[in-house]
């Protein structure tokens, strides 16, 4: 296993008359290679437990490990130390810095990493090549198409050549048809080695065939998809 | 070590493309914060050259100057009393001197009226200061009319001008010889204004200062470090009188500093919360913006400081001139002396940089703190 | 006293005490609330906190090593317009205050440095180990900086424009009476020889530090001494081999331009070497740590190369100052 959330919670407000427990008890595993959903109305906590599950925030109690290390009670400095190698996140707005280039969007979770300029570029330009941006490299984000800026936020995902893929609503802003193609390109992904976590609550993402599990939430507790 | 430097430069470039795409913001900021620091930077450098200037005319005056008082008020010296001094040990030349100013209904101006032995001038020569030079329009060979004591004209000859290099004291400045400053103010030959000592040895000054107390108990001893050491309390006095005023713009800037840093707009804030979604840490988004603020200190202080320098030392500080000429109407045009203190540029750095820093700290820190997840909500 | 420098100091201090203030109040909350397993709001908010005022402080004790040097380079400075003063030792003996305040902004500047340090080392141990010690730490020095700008205030504006001050000449003299005066009178070749056996003794130390990456109090314990020792040196024989003058104490003259500010030459990488020496004592105790083991083991090594490397410089330049020197100080030698 991969990943094991051991009666996960997270409030909001805590201590407040507007307490809210967004997560209410979540125990399950994530598997190595494989293709899982997160199934669910908006306000379910899909995109809360998928936060934590991505380093981007604490539980407020319960356990997550990540292989042998328990993320959980991570500082943020050390968290986010985690995160970016472990992770790559695909949004569901794409999240691109508008006024920067394309490649200059796909660079900006390495420059933490402190690399070799001119190997980061490399690194960039390969990715470009292979979703078929190359000649977008140096163009700025604003004129891409949604496809385009869909590409270019899945190549910004991989720059850190994370382990896991975290695509929250991926979908949202894509007709059928690129729906359809994101899904085949994290297929690929997927078969290349790569662990991808979706969230969503789009037919084309939940029915398609690639996808190897769903998990169903509802009001912060898991109501289908036990392995 | 290579990878923490290859990091900061990555978090320059950034920093530098985010300036450029706010450039309305950062332009606002960054001319607001050099007008500071050039008006700062323009006093200090003026009242500090200003200083060096007197401490650097004082350097060869002699190290006593001896008055006489009578009835509080300083008069003549008579030329025996080089006699009654004596020989004192330690003083290696002592001589009279004979000085005044002259009031000139002409130009409404005071001018200095001292007499020269270097320049071994005849009764009728005069050398003059530019100030004096080009408010009566004279050049050498023509001639400036004087009164005298008795009410007549007398004319002299000049023969030559004095170099504008320190000008701030020769521009009102007239050199004569002594049988011509006789004349013209009707002192006989036993009197002079004053009596000058040099000493050897600064040891020694204050021993020969008693001396000449318990010989001539009518006279005043005035040493010359003493009006050094009180220019220096009167210079920096003024100084800091000035930069108090100047402590409202200060925090004024203090303030306008503040509101743009915490003033984030929601693109701004949105490009935060990315960077942190992507993987910055809010060290690093702190260290970001921290070059953000080196930089534009930095451009500040640079702009700032060499726009106030040219003000004071090649447009002879310009814009203070209604508030600190102060001297008679012949306002020198003066060529200050460029001196820069390591000092005073200490001060100016304390007084901008430090409250700008103070200034954008918590403000920094609280749109660093973004939450990284706020981009899935 | 209006001077702008005398302003900028008053100000950066009680900046200082301010920010002191505000930190020491975070500091109690941390001793009380401070618990890393809980994934609670509160603690989210303490972690958070923990950045500002982190940077507050990295701030507040930057400042403070710059005004201790403007401070002793104003009084410099000052000395041109006090009757008796011709360096800073005749500012500082003004009034009772100026001698505690720079003593307490030397304790201010050694004590920050190894607050930088441990908060440096503290970041890196994924469960923040040392927070507690470090804010308890932080509540011990704010005391030191209250005083200090209490004493400075004192200091400068108590300054008697007509008061006849003594200067280095009657204070470092061998004739005179009390520590300065004792200090001076120490032979040359006393103090010289004992500088040699310091420096051989801190070198041998930071060697031994460096290499087996523990006892750093070694090091702490040999760098105290040898600071003591050097600025004993400094006084007793350094300064007479600068100034060329066999019976001219002075530890500030050597500041000025006229000996080509040679002081500060020996002054700032001797407060270096001793800050960081003084701070590998209080690295190397936390490597039975498992979150900090690496860390002190990696960082260990170069707080005591970089200690010696300054030491080295400061012993150099001491070596270069006498041997350069006109003075021969044979009398006194044989």
């Amino acid at each position: 296993m991969l990943i094991e959330l051991t009666d996960v919670r997270k409030a909001f407000n805590q201590g407040k008359p507007n307490e809210f427990w967004a997560i209410q008890g979540i125990t399950t595993q994530f598997e190595v290679n494989r293709i899982s959903c997160l199934k669910g109305a908006s306000g379910s906590g899909k995109t809360t437990l998928m936060s934590m599950i991505g380093c981007l925030s604490r539980p407020t109690s319960g356990r997550i490990r990540l292989q042998d290390r328990t993320i959980s009670s991570l500082p943020e400095r050390f968290l986010t130390q985690v995160r970016r190698h472990t992770f790559g996140f695909i949004f569901q707005r794409f999240n691109l810095i508008p006024g920067l280039s394309v490649v200059e969007n796909i660079m900006l979770p390495a420059y933490p990493l402190g690399l070799k300029a001119s190997s980061l570029r490399n690194r960039a330009d390969r990715l470009l090549e292979q979703f078929l941006l190359a000649d977008k490299s140096d163009n700025p984000v604003e004129w891409l198409s949604g496809g385009e800026a869909q590409r270019v936020a899945i190549c910004r995902a991989l720059i850190n050549d994370p382990q896991i893929l975290i695509a929250d609503e991926p979908t949202a802003n894509l007709d059928s048809r690129l729906s359809r193609e994101f899904m085949a390109l994290l297929d690929e992904l997927s078969k290349s080695g790569k662990t991808v976590l979706i969230s969503s609550h789009d037919p084309v993402v939940f029915d398609s065939p690639v996808v190897d599990r769903v998990v169903e939430l509802e009001d912060g507790v898991m109501v289908a998809g036990e392995t | 070590m290579i990878t923490i430097l290859r990091k900061q430069r990555y978090f320059i470039d950034y920093t530098l493309g985010t300036m450029m795409r706010h450039k309305g913001k950062s332009l606002g900021l960054l001319s607001v914060y050099t007008m500071i620091i050039f008006m700062l930077a323009s006093v200090m450098l003026f009242s500090h050259a200003m200083r060096s200037e007197a401490v650097a005319l004082l350097a060869d005056s002699p190290e006593i100057i001896v008055q006489r008082i009578q009835a509080g008020r300083s008069v003549m010296v008579p030329a025996e009393y080089l006699q009654r001094i004596g020989k004192l040990r330690g003083v290696t030349e002592k001589r009279g001197r004979l000085w005044g100013y002259y009031y000139d209904p002409a130009v409404k101006a005071n001018y200095t009226v001292m007499v020269s032995e270097q320049d071994n001038l005849s009764i009728n020569d005069i050398v003059i200061g530019a100030g004096i030079a080009r408010t009566r329009g004279l050049s050498v060979g023509d001639y400036l009319t004087l009164r005298s004591h008795e009410g007549k004209a007398f004319s002299f000859r000049v023969v030559r001008l004095l170099e504008s290099e320190s000008e701030l004291i020769s521009s009102d400045l007239l050199l004569i010889s002594s049988v011509g400053y006789r004349r013209l103010f009707g002192i006989d030959e036993s009197y002079y204004t004053d009596l000058v000592l040099s000493v050897r040895n600064p040891r020694e000054i204050q021993k020969i200062a008693e001396k000449l107390t318990r010989l001539l108990p009518d006279s005043r001893p005035i040493l010359r470090a003493e009006i050094l050491r009180t220019y220096e309390s009167l210079f920096s006095w003024r100084q800091g009188v000035m930069l108090i005023l100047l402590l409202g713009s200060v925090l004024a800037f203090v303030i306008f500093a503040w509101d743009k840093a915490s003033g984030l707009s929601a693109e701004e804030r949105k490009e935060i919360g990315i960077l942190k979604a992507v993987g910055w840490e809010t060290g690093e988004v702190m260290r970001m913006k921290f070059w953000e603020g080196v930089i534009i200190s930095l451009m500040a202080f640079l702009i700032g400081y060499l726009a106030a320098y040219l003000h004071v030392f090649y447009t002879s500080a310009g814009l203070f001139e209604p508030v600190l000429k102060g001297w008679s109407v012949l306002y020198p045009s003066f060529q200050l002396t460029p001196s820069v203190d390591g000092l005073q540029l200490a001060t100016l750095f304390f007084f901008t940089v430090l409250p700008y820093t103070l200034a954008t700290i918590v403000p920094v820190w609280r749109a660093s703190i973004t939450d990284p997840d706020l981009v899935m909500r | 006293m209006l001077n702008p420098a005398i302003l900028v100091l008053l100000m950066v201090s009680i900046i200082i005490s301010t920010m002191l203030l505000v930190a020491a109040t975070f500091a109690f909350r941390i001793l009380r609330h401070w618990d890393i397993q809980s994934g609670s709001e509160l603690q989210l908010r303490l972690e958070r906190r923990t950045y500002l005022v982190s940077t507050l402080l990295i701030w507040a004790f930057l400042f403070e090593f710059l005004s201790l040097l403007l401070f002793i380079y104003n009084a410099e400075s000052l000395s041109g317009q006090f009757v008796g003063a011709m360096c800073a030792t005749g500012v500082l003996n003004l009034n009772p205050w100026g001698w505690p305040t720079l003593f307490l902004k030397i304790a201010m500047f050694f004590v920050s440095a190894i607050w930088l340090v441990l908060n440096y080392l503290d970041n890196r141990g994924y469960d923040y180990p040392l927070i507690r010690f470090k804010y308890a730490l932080l509540l011990l020095a704010l005391p030191l900086v209250v005083a200090e700008t209490i004493v400075q205030w004192l200091h400068f504006t108590e300054m008697e424009p007509n008061l006849i001050t003594s200067c280095c000449g009657t204070l470092f003299s061998a004739d005179a009476q009390g520590i300065s005066a004792e200090v001076s009178g120490i032979t040359p070749a006393k103090s010289i020889v004992t500088l040699a056996i310091s420096a051989i003794l801190v070198i041998a130390a930071g060697v031994w530090v460096a290499l087996r990456g523990r006892s750093g109090w070694l090091l702490s314990i040999m760098g105290a001494a040898a600071f003591v020792i050097a600025l004993l040196a400094i006084i007793s024989s350094i300064s007479l081999y600068i100034y060329e003058h066999p019976h001219h104490h002075c530890p500030f003259c050597i500041l000025k331009q006229g000996h080509g500010y040679v002081g500060y030459f020996l002054y700032i990488p001797l407060f270096l070497a001793t800050a960081l020496s003084l701070s590998a004592g209080f690295v190397s105790p936390w490597r039975k740590i498992v979150s900090l083991s690496q860390t002190v083991a990696e960082m260990l090594p170069v707080i005591s190369w970089l200690a010696l490397f300054f030491f080295i410089q400061f012993y150099l330049t001491a070596a270069w100052s006498v041997w350069v020197s006109r003075l021969t100080m044979m009398e006194v030698w044989w």
